[in-house]
């Protein structure tokens, strides 16, 4: 006791120091959060005092530089929606079977390959995976399918799902993964085969697991930008067939940026753009946050 | 020998939420013995013994009532220092814990964290507390490798050795040879009959002939409760209470 | 009864059978896609990576020569990104995981972070512009696209300390504490020392994810052609990620230059995957060490 240096009083005050600081450091990334809601808006909103919310939101032509000038960018978000719904038609089976594939019946040494394949597949940049869908799956599809243009919504749902599939993968594996092992055993000490055990308890166990993931893949396919500029085509219109051009959210505000006249109107729109985009993603992340807090139990109660 | 009390615990109460972990504990304990609770899992011995260092602090939620008087001084209350009070109070885990330093590194920690910089007096306390925890022979030449390679019994006397290596006054073991092997266990309990001259050591166990071997005093508990206490020898052979006799001849458990 | 018990039986693991094959299937397609995708690159690539590919500047508007601006762009920029990063990244991660009870903050701070995480690029991009850019005044320059790509990695590297932290076991912080260590001391001497390679693991894969980034550096940092090499903070930039964008898309020489554009994205998928690799092969071997 005689050579400790310390009295606990300083001990204390020093330790509380430490702690606030911690705590402080930590709300920078809320922080962070507050302020892009912040700078969207407030250089976002100016655009509605040229064109209502309704007629932005559901207006159906986007020539922002035409003049009179249209800002209405319904096309763009039907783009969005439709490569991120027909992307996740792909990704969500594969997604998910891979990783019951992984969780469930590769062996362990499989496993330890198949795994970081799917690390390196969401590790790949997205102007990599855009570039490549331009220069050689744009003039696959354009031969094999006979249609004017291999960039369009199907070759950007393509691009998309690969970009996907490893966030829906991982997840789900995580949540298959953390059902209890006595359960499983449980299962299959009844009789019951490994898919049997899969089908009944491990995959309605995970199931919140499994969800989250899924939502946050289409989060992931929603906000993803570079691929959709290069290979969805860049027609505003809404499309009728699987082979149209679109022009997603993410593309439109990428391409024009560049070009729109510092804090003009097609400034403000391409912001307000940026808003609704954001709303539509932090929608999903909440929605996948509830979830997977709501039901975070996995075991016996959830079945 | 007259007996000197060390620690008297004074109707205390433990809540985990709105689950009551420990009610009316009473419990005194005298220095330079040892004293053994035992119970069935889940009894609350070692929450008992978690509150001895305030390491249940660490748990949210939870809340004590009642007092833990150390040499007359209140260590329930919120105003004790823990850091200094657990270096006053030792404590030895069920599994063996070194940190992932040399065997050096690991004894000198305490002291290094409690801001002694002698080096002199860290080398030669480090060698009296490992020659103290009957490790010295066995590992005096290679005490800068990881303390990792060294066997679960020699990890766990090196936890001892830290242990004592900040001069405690009171040693708590929580099942210390729970994940040993029997020789290594003998090691042990040997060695807690040599430290109660210098310590007052306080040990959970659910083997109830090592309570037997190694203390003086035995505590039973049993759901949250402290049944029956009294001198090793009388409880072993002719307990007061027909709960403990059972639970000692096996009957339940 | 158990007559039938038997073809029962064989329909049963039948069904196994073709699920596992779906199973297996799909495992197979996710990784035939990345073998063609890594086919094409290197197959068209390689030849275009030269001793002077590599160190010289672009030349006759960008036709021939080198990517070297881009490759010190990229290397400037995502080293940027860490340094901003990975102390507030650490810093979090720690509070969150030694520090914070079970409660709304909590709760809070990390619903923050998981949305920061799903925030789109090109939002980031367009955050940076209007904060960075023009309200902090640093103009279009690296330290505004180092700080863009910060806040983009920040929600990686506060997710992997978190894992590399809550991989310690609780047995050595009790040890500490119980032996009369502060808090702090317990962090500082043996929870972070402990936790240093899975932190250091996060850092790569920041640095990673900060490299292959395009849309948030498009408004904040890159541009399409630099004369000389940056010499401040303040500078404008190339970057690989946003040189193979501009190649594909906006040149007049775009079919001449292909081989270029093969080539920088081949470099840039080395780099990129390169860090990764390092981060997966180093975690493996941690993992086996524990």
């Amino acid at each position: 006791m005689e050579k400790s240096s310390h009295t606990g009083k300083s001990r204390y005050r020093t330790e509380k120091i430490i702690r606030i600081t911690f705590f402080c450091i930590s709300l920078a990334s809320i922080a962070t959060l507050a302020l892009i809601t912040i700078f969207l808006f407030m250089e976002g909103l100016p655009i509605f005092k040229e064109v209502s919310v309704k007629d932005f939101v559901f207006g159906q032509y986007w020539y922002p530089t035409d003049e009179p000038p249209d800002f209405g960018i319904f096309p763009l978000i039907i783009g969005s929606l439709s490569v991120t719904g027909v992307s996740s038609l792909i990704s969500i089976p594969l997604g998910v079977l891979t990783a019951l594939y992984l969780a469930e019946s590769a062996s362990a040494s499989v496993r330890q390959w198949v795994k970081p394949v799917v690390e390196l597949m969401a590790a790949l940049p997205s102007v990599v995976i855009g570039f490549f869908g331009m220069v050689i799956i744009a003039p696959f599809l354009q031969e094999v399918f006979d249609v004017p243009t291999g960039l369009n919504l199907f070759n950007a749902s393509l691009m998309l799902a690969f970009m996907s599939i490893p966030t829906i993968c991982s997840i789900s594996e995580d949540a298959i993964f953390s059902v209890p092992t006595e359960l499983k055993e449980a299962s299959l000490a009844l009789g019951a085969t490994k898919w049997e055990t899969i089908s009944r308890v491990i995959l309605p166990a995970s199931l919140s697991g499994i969800t989250t993931a899924i939502i946050l893949g289409m989060s992931r396919a929603i906000g993803e930008t570079m691929v959709v500029l290069m290979v969805a085509g860049g027609a505003a219109i809404v499309p009728t067939s699987l082979f149209d051009p679109v022009r997603p959210m993410p593309a439109s505000i990428a391409a024009e940026m560049a070009e729109a006249p510092f804090r003009g109107d097609h400034y403000h729109a391409l912001f307000a753009t940026a808003v609704v985009l954001f709303l539509f993603t932090l929608l999903f992340n909440l929605a996948a946050d509830h979830i997977s807090h709501k039901y975070k139990q996995v075991g016996a109660s959830t079945l | 020998m007259e007996k000197s009390l060390k620690i008297a615990i004074k109707e205390l109460n433990f809540f985990y939420r709105d689950f009551k972990a420990l009610t009316d504990i009473s419990l005194d304990v005298y220095a330079h013995e040892v004293t053994a609770l035992i119970g069935p899992s889940g009894c609350g011995k070692s929450t008992m013994l978690r509150c001895l260092n305030r390491m249940n602090d660490l748990i949210p939620y939870s809340r004590v009532e009642g007092r833990i008087l150390l040499n007359e001084q209140n260590i329930c209350d919120p105003d004790v220092d823990v850091v200094s009070l657990r270096r006053r109070i030792g404590m030895v885990f069920q599994k063996p814990n070194p940190f992932p330093k040399s065997i050096f590194e690991n004894v000198a920690y305490g002291m290094r964290v409690n801001g002694i910089k002698d080096k002199a007096y860290i080398a030669q306390q480090v060698e009296t507390s490992i020659k103290a925890a009957a490790l010295w022979d066995e590992v005096k030449d290679r005490i800068h490798e990881s303390a990792l390679g060294l066997s679960g019994g020699q990890q766990q006397r090196l936890c001892i050795a830290r242990a004592m290596a900040v001069k405690p006054d009171v040693l708590l073991m929580d099942e210390p040879c729970s994940a040993l092997d029997p020789i290594a266990t003998q090691k042990i309990e040997e060695l807690i009959h040599q430290l109660k001259k210098t310590y007052t050591i306080i040990i959970v166990t659910h083997n109830m002939q090592q309570a037997a071997r190694v203390s003086d005093i035995t505590a039973f508990f049993y759901l949250g409760k402290l049944i029956e206490t009294d001198v090793t020898d009388t409880i072993f052979t002719r307990p007061k209470l027909k709960q403990t006799e059972d639970y000692i001849t096996g009957r339940f458990g | 009864m158990y007559k039938n018990l038997n073809r029962t039986q064989k329909r049963r693991k039948l069904s196994q059978f073709i699920m596992f094959g779906f199973f297996r299937v799909s495992a197979a397609i996710n990784g035939i896609a990345l073998l063609i995708i890594f086919y094409f690159l290197v197959a068209r690539g390689w030849r275009a990576i030269t001793w002077t590919f590599l160190t010289q500047p672009p030349m006759d508007s960008m036709t021939r020569g080198g990517i070297l601006p881009c490759i010190i762009g990229t290397v400037c920029l995502s080293l940027g990104a860490i340094i901003a990063a990975l102390p507030i990244g650490v810093a979090s991660a720690i509070y969150l995981n030694e520090y914070a009870f079970q409660g709304r903050a909590l709760r809070i701070i990390r619903l923050g972070i998981n949305n920061l995480a799903g925030v789109p690029s090109v939002v980031f991009g367009l955050f940076g512009l209007a904060f960075f850019v023009v309200y902090l005044k640093m103009g279009v320059s690296i330290l505004a696209g180092a700080l863009t790509l910060g806040v983009l990695t920040l929600p990686v590297i506060i997710g992997a300390t978190e894992e590399a932290l809550r991989a310690v076991p609780e047995t050595y912080r009790e040890a500490s504490l119980g032996l009369g260590a502060t808090k702090w001391q317990t962090i500082y001497r043996v929870v972070l020392p402990t936790a240093l390679p899975g932190i250091l693991t996060g850092g790569i894969l920041g640095l990673s994810r900060a490299a292959g980034e395009t849309a948030p550096i498009m408004f904040t940092a890159a541009v399409f052609f630099t004369p000389s090499l940056p010499s401040s903070i303040f500078d404008e930039i190339m970057a690989l990620p946003y040189h193979i964008y501009v190649l594909a898309t906006a040149g007049t020489e775009i079919e001449a230059t292909r081989h270029l554009q093969y080539g920088t994205a081949l470099v840039l998928i080395v780099l990129v995957l390169g860090l990764n690799l390092m981060a997966i092969i180093y975690r493996a071997r941690l993992q086996k060490r524990q």
